[in-house]
């Protein structure tokens, strides 16, 4: 079975002369998140757009399913769940009406649908404002209501345009938990988009970097991280005893700069190497006496990497049309 | 990269497909009834048009029986309840021909902007419906939300002329009214469209109404006294005027009259209600000379007006169908 759930290939839209999104490959599988990051205006929603049939390309080849989106629109759009950026619902109608439009725009049954919604509204927790108008939802109230709205067509592939963006951090917690389970349980393909990197990173599989309708890098977090030009590993390191022989042992050490104490503990110290150093700093430790408890690698900088590959393709940019 | 077997069998079937195809209009159509139904603009305007129609109904009814005597025996009673107007009242039709376009601007003119500036058009479209039973569903709503109003308010009418005159309509005099019925429904859905078309030009709803209002009040106040100006510039009338000058100059003046909506459509209801309108252009007196006062059967009125009907379907045709290439061609997120 081919797991492919979206594929583009030299996928391009333009607007006169200003290029939205310029050759863009992208391969998205079931079962896995594949965040799409940009900055606003990097052509996020202008491809999201084209893989559901509501713009048309200006080049390229794009397969939903092995369907094209821009001939076969309705069955794409019967098979994708789309939750636009800051999505908008009938404030008029309750939660509950919203949600039967849509399943009826989508030729449910009727039974079928009221049992979907009261599992919807469960699932994102909504149960008791169901019968409550949107129009006295609060912001985050609405995108949870917007993924039940994507989910009760039960989709294939769900896309989400900056998803996190209008609500408060512990919801966008519940929201990527709900996200990451999709994906798990389910088996559905996941295609984010999102200029908050440091938000999303958590539940990507693999993530595009996309900057002026260019996708500058794709892969994993870490094999972005790992393709960085010369960066510094950062390293947690804890050791029984006088906080300052822990310092003062592992400035011995070549390369190794102290970054910061830790203001929890301080006998743990965050250190910033070329490269992982952390046996020669456990050697160096205990050759000294000193009982080693904690050597953490620290995640990968996202936001310092997502700044760094920003400001290269910016540069980029600015090179080329100096040329 | 080709599709393999596999993934075309995950993807929905022939007949799937086909019913895909119908009816996505008629859903978007079915909310947007039950919507104008339970909205506050459906009550106020039911209740103002209502409450007009019963008021001229009542002094049209009275002014009637106190000249029955007269009138008995008279062609076409009953339908005299929607076109003889009393005192300070006009009659239902003249009504429905001024304050129908604000019925069709009420229902339409947010009718696009609305779903933009709510943000639900994106995710409305990116369900399994085509773009255009979006706005074919929206007009289709409104069409019927109207043309039930209009509905209750005629039977409202002829009701009351009922009780009121004991006069009972025949057939032909429901015939007419039934016609007559669908070509206001018609004239209304021009306004409705052009209300539709302001929606989608106009980003906002405010801007967009103003704008059809504006065209209606041209069309209803100024289009007369406009044509009259242009008629009188292109067509002298000295003060002794010949009868050729004179001729041209009025027909000049209807013909220009008639680019308003409003104009064909007061032409229609004069011949389908009223069975002793012979022409709705210019007489001079020598044709009715001598003539003898009969009454025409409805089809043959209804012959009189019929380039006055297809002028009003084709305008309201021609006003939905520039809505719908404005709105077929606009990006999602425009």
């Amino acid at each position: 079975m081919d797991d492919i759930a979206i594929r583009t290939l030299g996928l391009s839209k333009r607007y006169g002369a200003f290029t939205a999104v310029d050759a863009l490959d992208l391969e998205v599988r079931f079962g896995e998140v594949f965040g799409l990051l940009g900055p606003n205006g990097a052509g996020k929603t202008t491809t999201i757009l084209m893989l559901l049939g509501l713009t048309e390309r200006t080049e390229g080849t794009a397969e939903v399913m092995g369907l094209d989106p821009a001939r076969r629109p309705l069955e794409v759009k019967r098979l994708v769940g789309y939750l636009p950026d800051e999505v908008g619902f009938y404030g008029g109608l309750t939660g509950r009406q919203n949600l039967r439009f849509t399943a009826r725009l989508n030729r449910l049954e009727r039974a079928t649908t009221e049992r979907r919604i009261d599992e919807l509204l469960a699932r994102v927790g909504l149960t008791e404002r169901g019968d409550d108008a949107v129009d006295t939802y609060s912001r985050g109230m609405r995108q949870r209501l917007g993924l039940a709205d994507v989910l009760i067509k039960e989709p294939r592939i769900v896309i989400l345009d900056e998803p996190t963006a209008a609500i408060d951090p512990v919801g966008v917690v519940e929201l990527l938990a709900v996200i990451r389970s999709l994906a798990v349980e389910l088996g559905v393909a996941v295609l984010l988009s999102s200029h908050l990197l440091p938000q999303v990173e958590r539940v990507c599989d693999r993530v595009g970097i996309f900057v002026r309708g260019r996708m500058v890098e794709q892969g994993t977090v870490r094999e972005l991280a790992e393709r960085m030009p010369a960066r510094e590993v950062l390293t947690e390191v804890g050791a029984d005893g006088d906080p300052e022989a822990t310092r003062a042992a592992l400035e011995a050490l070549p390369g190794v700069t102290i970054r910061e104490q830790n203001r929890l503990d301080p006998r743990v110290w965050l250190v910033a190497t070329d490269q992982d150093a952390r046996s020669e700093m456990v050697a160096q430790l205990t050759a000294r006496g000193l009982a080693v408890f904690q050597v953490n690698r620290v995640g990968i900088e996202l936001d310092e990497l997502y700044r760094r590959y920003f400001a290269q393709a910016e540069e980029e940019a600015a090179r080329v049309s100096v040329a | 990269m080709s599709a393999s077997p596999e993934v075309l069998v995950a993807t929905p079937s022939a007949p799937d497909h086909a019913d895909a195809q119908v009816g996505g209009w008629r859903i978007i159509a079915a909310k947007e009834f039950a919507d104008h139904l339970n909205s506050v603009r459906f009550l106020l305007l039911t209740l103002g048009l209502g409450l007009a129609a019963v008021g001229a109904v009542y002094a049209t009814a009275g002014g009637i029986r106190d000249v029955a005597p007269a009138a008995s025996g008279s062609p076409a009673l009953f339908l005299k309840l929607f076109t003889v107007g009393s005192g300070n009242l006009p009659p239902l039709v003249d009504f429905v021909a001024f304050l129908g376009p604000l019925l069709g601007i009420a229902f339409g003119f947010d009718a696009i902007n609305n779903e933009r500036t709510e943000r639900t058009l994106p995710r409305l479209l990116s369900q399994p419906i085509w773009r255009d039973d979006v706005i074919n569903g929206k007009f289709a709503g409104a069409l019927a939300t109207i043309a039930l109003i209009l509905a209750a308010i005629t039977a409202i009418v002829a009701g009351i002329g009922i009780v009121q005159l004991g006069v009972v309509p025949g057939p032909e005099d429901l015939l007419r009214l039934l016609v007559w019925y669908a070509i206001a429904v018609v004239y209304i859905g021009f306004w409705l469209a052009l209300a539709t078309l302001c929606s989608v030009l106009l980003r906002r709803a405010a801007t967009s109404a103003l704008a059809a209002m504006s065209v209606w009040l041209v069309a209803a106040l100024f289009a007369t006294l406009l044509a009259g100006v242009v008629a009188d510039a292109v067509t002298p009338m000295p003060a002794d005027a010949t009868f050729d000058q004179q001729l041209a100059n009025a027909t000049l003046r209807l013909d220009l009259g008639r680019l308003s909506p409003g104009t064909i459509f007061a032409e229609s209801t004069q011949a389908i209600l009223d069975p002793s309108v012979r022409t709705t252009g210019v007489v001079v007196s020598t044709q009715v000379d001598r003539a003898v006062p009969t009454v025409l059967s409805f089809d043959q009125s209804l012959l009189v007006v019929w380039p006055q009907v297809v002028a009003l379907v084709a305008l309201t045709t021609l006003c939905f169908a520039l809505a719908y290439m404005a709105f077929m061609r606009q990006e999602v997120r425009a």
